[in-house]
């Protein structure tokens, strides 16, 4: 892939004002969501040929992921993600390589190690911080991650993501409420991707909107179109810059989609329409950015197939490597329970 | 140092450890003006924002701590009452007893949560409870119960040393019980091992919290009586030193197992298990335990609070069957 990116001058860093990204950002943008929805699509394939037990993604969530992520600074702050984060996790640094070795549960998953089904994340080096299946728990670890970086007056941001239904939980309102009184730099950042599970908003919540609970905690929120990688960007971008100066949390709502059924074991069909999920397919966050940025002319039309040639093998490999990598040995289930002195 | 109560010797390490390490901080409700118990009185004066008070939300204190422990710092939380502290069963269980073992110690959380235990204080229902069963069930989280101020003191700074959760028990009646002379540094303690408080040679009683002065009281009376008994304190709940209550229980051939914890489910059947599996044919008697009744703890009226609570004559004379079997 080096040589393939040789041939074209390299993109230019200086940031578009219109976008507040630069070239060399959107380009950043494009490969990281495509390779998220690209490495879902084979994480299902191999589902489907039985070499992959489970598989939970984001299709539909990549733009709100990505530019979310985008908006913090990599190996300074801290994400505390949910299970579809994929988009996010490889913005902070996960390769395609870790995710195969994730999903398949091989001893050297960075993640857990075969100790927690797949796209459960955490990288203790790149501040990804671990996360368990229950849901909305890592709001309150993202309020002690703020407390504590208040404490040390460390100039961090954390951000905490969870889905819309999530946002139901008593974690959540405690989390928000803790990091309200402490005018804590961490953003909120949920999902709303229209289901949880079965379950649409309404069952959830009596709000139209989740971030219309904002005011409940006396914090500032927004919602943003989440199909929309760059609004996304332009909205939580500003929002971590005030909370790293010590202006307090942010609940920010992203309005997507989820694109496929909630894992490779449900079937959606009980519980949507085609028509539906045709509807949706058209605002397919991806699609949306190459047609935006190809028709403001910040790419030629074209220039960003290379970017999918390189997806795609970057993945093909990652995939092959990962099927070979030694999985963990039955007894490698004791250890680690605690941490020695 | 003079003669401390056993909550004074908390507030004492506390205060060693906020001063020791500026990665120390006290998280709970009440705590600026000192906690309903006086645990934290004078702190937040001395240590500013490193005493906070937290909202009354107990999945929060843990929550937070969980982040905050995971950021680098050396939380201690405080939850008012035991009782209290089932709001953050998730956060304990879920969370903080699996954070090393699913990153493979990648990360690991050095964290406390002390809270104010057990019955015999005319609190009811839900000021009096024994909760230490359901948090030693989870591998991960350590649970100390001690039971004399010069333990409370040298435990606490072991917890709050120890790299992983510590659930810190604190039995109210022992809070002002009486003093200890505790002169100098604290006591190096190990959390993990138990204490053989009392020795003699016809039946060893393993006791913690309250239930262990009882269990010293019931010795005392007994040995009047010309039967000896060893007292082990267990000090710490989960992991329990099995080599000395397997000692124990070896020497002496009859064991009685005292808690104020409700029967069923309790600790005794646990440390029964092992005495069963390991020193079976050591054993001169079945053992015996002396428990709470399978009643959701404790009524409040004092008639019925005395029929719930084990005490030493309930002891004495289930040590006295059990010396004569
Ligand atoms: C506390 C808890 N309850 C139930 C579940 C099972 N569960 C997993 S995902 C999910 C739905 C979550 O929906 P939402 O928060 O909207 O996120 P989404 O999956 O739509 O991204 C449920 C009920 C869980 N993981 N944790
Ligand atoms: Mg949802």
């Amino acid at each position: 892939m080096a040589a393939t990116r040789a041939t074209r001058p390299p993109r230019s860093q200086k940031t578009i004002d219109e976008y507040l990204l630069s070239e060399q950002q959107l380009e950043d943008m494009y490969y990281h969501m495509l390779l998220a929805r690209k490495l879902n699509e084979r994480m299902l394939a191999l589902n489907r040929q039985g070499r992959a037990p489970f598989v939970i993604a984001g299709a539909g969530q990549e733009a709100a992921q990505v530019g979310a992520a985008m908006a913090l600074r990599k190996g300074t702050d801290y994400l505390a993600p949910y299970y579809r984060d994929l988009g996010m996790n490889l913005v902070f640094g996960m390769t395609a390589r870790e995710a195969m070795l994730n999903l398949l549960a091989k001893r050297d998953d960075p993640n857990s190690h075969g100790r927690q089904m797949p796209s459960h994340w955490g990288n203790t080096a790149r501040k990804v911080v671990t996360q368990s299946s229950v849901v909305t728990t890592q709001f309150l670890h993202a309020a002690g991650i703020g407390l504590a970086a208040k404490l040390r007056k460390d100039p961090i941001v954390v951000m905490a993501c969870c889905g819309e239904g999530s946002t139901s939980r008593g974690d959540f309102h405690e989390a928000l409420n803790f990091a309200s009184i402490h005018r804590l730099p961490v953003i909120f950042f949920v999902q709303n991707n229209g289901y949880a599970i079965t379950e649409k908003n309404e069952k959830e919540m009596a709000v139209e909107h989740v971030a219309d609970r904002k005011r409940a905690y006396n914090m500032q929120g927004a919602v943003v179109d989440g199909m929309d990688a760059i609004a996304v960007y332009q909205t939580v971008r500003p929002a971590v810059d005030e909370a790293r100066k010590g202006g307090g949390p942010h609940l920010i709502e992203a309005k997507c989609y989820r694109l496929w059924p909630h894992s490779s074991d449900d079937d959606d069909s009980r519980y949507r329409t085609k028509n539906e999920l045709e509807e949706w397919s058209l605002k397919d966050p991806i699609k949306l950015f190459r047609e935006r940025v190809e028709s403001d002319g910040i790419f030629p039309r074209g220039d960003l197939d290379e970017i999918e040639a390189r997806v795609e093998e970057e993945i093909r490999e990652a995939a092959q490597w990962a099927l070979m990598q030694p999985d963990p040995a039955p007894e490698d289930a004791l250890g680690f329970v605690y941490k020695e002195l | 140092m003079t003669a401390l109560t056993a909550i004074e010797a908390v507030r004492t390490a506390l205060d060693e450890a906020l001063a020791a390490d500026d990665r120390v901080f006290i998280l709970g409700e009440d705590v600026e003006a000192g906690g309903v118990f006086r645990a934290t009185e004078g702190l937040r004066a001395r240590y500013g924002e490193r005493v906070i008070d937290s909202p009354l939300a107990e999945s929060s204190i843990i929550g937070v701590c969980i982040g905050a422990a995971h950021y680098g710092l050396r939380p201690v939380a405080e939850i008012q009452f035991a009782d209290f502290i089932h709001a953050g069963f998730d956060q304990l269980c879920s969370e903080a007893s699996r954070w090393s073992y699913r990153t493979l110690g990648d990360a690991h959380l050095p964290m406390v949560v002390r809270t104010a235990w057990g019955g015999g204080v005319h609190g009811g229902q839900h000021h009096s409870q024994s909760i230490e069963a359901y948090y030693a069930h989870m591998p991960g989280i350590k649970v100390v119960a001690p039971s004399f101020p010069a333990d409370y003191r040298s435990l606490l700074h072991a917890a709050i040393a120890d790299p992983n959760p510590v659930l810190f028990l604190e039995h109210k009646r022992t809070y002002r019980l009486f003093r200890q002379e505790m002169d100098g540094a604290p006591a190096e303690t190990r959390i993990g091992k138990a204490r053989v408080t009392r020795q003699g040679g016809d039946l060893t009683i393993f006791a913690y919290g309250l239930m262990l002065h009882e269990s010293l009281a019931a010795a005392e009376t007994l040995s009047g009586e010309g039967t000896e008994c060893t007292v082990v304190d267990l000090l710490t709940l989960n992991p329990l030193d099995r080599e000395t209550i397997l000692d124990s229980a070896r020497a002496t051939g009859k064991v009685l197992i005292v808690h104020e914890d409700t029967l069923t489910g309790g600790l005794g059947g646990e440390i029964a298990a092992i005495i069963a599996e390991h020193a079976f044919e050591y054993l001169d008697a079945p053992i015996r335990r002396v428990a709470g009744p399978d009643i959701p703890p404790i009524p409040f009226h004092h008639a019925m609070e005395d029929f719930f609570m084990p005490n030493r004559d309930k002891i004495a004379s289930a040590a006295r069957e059990l010396a004569a079997y």
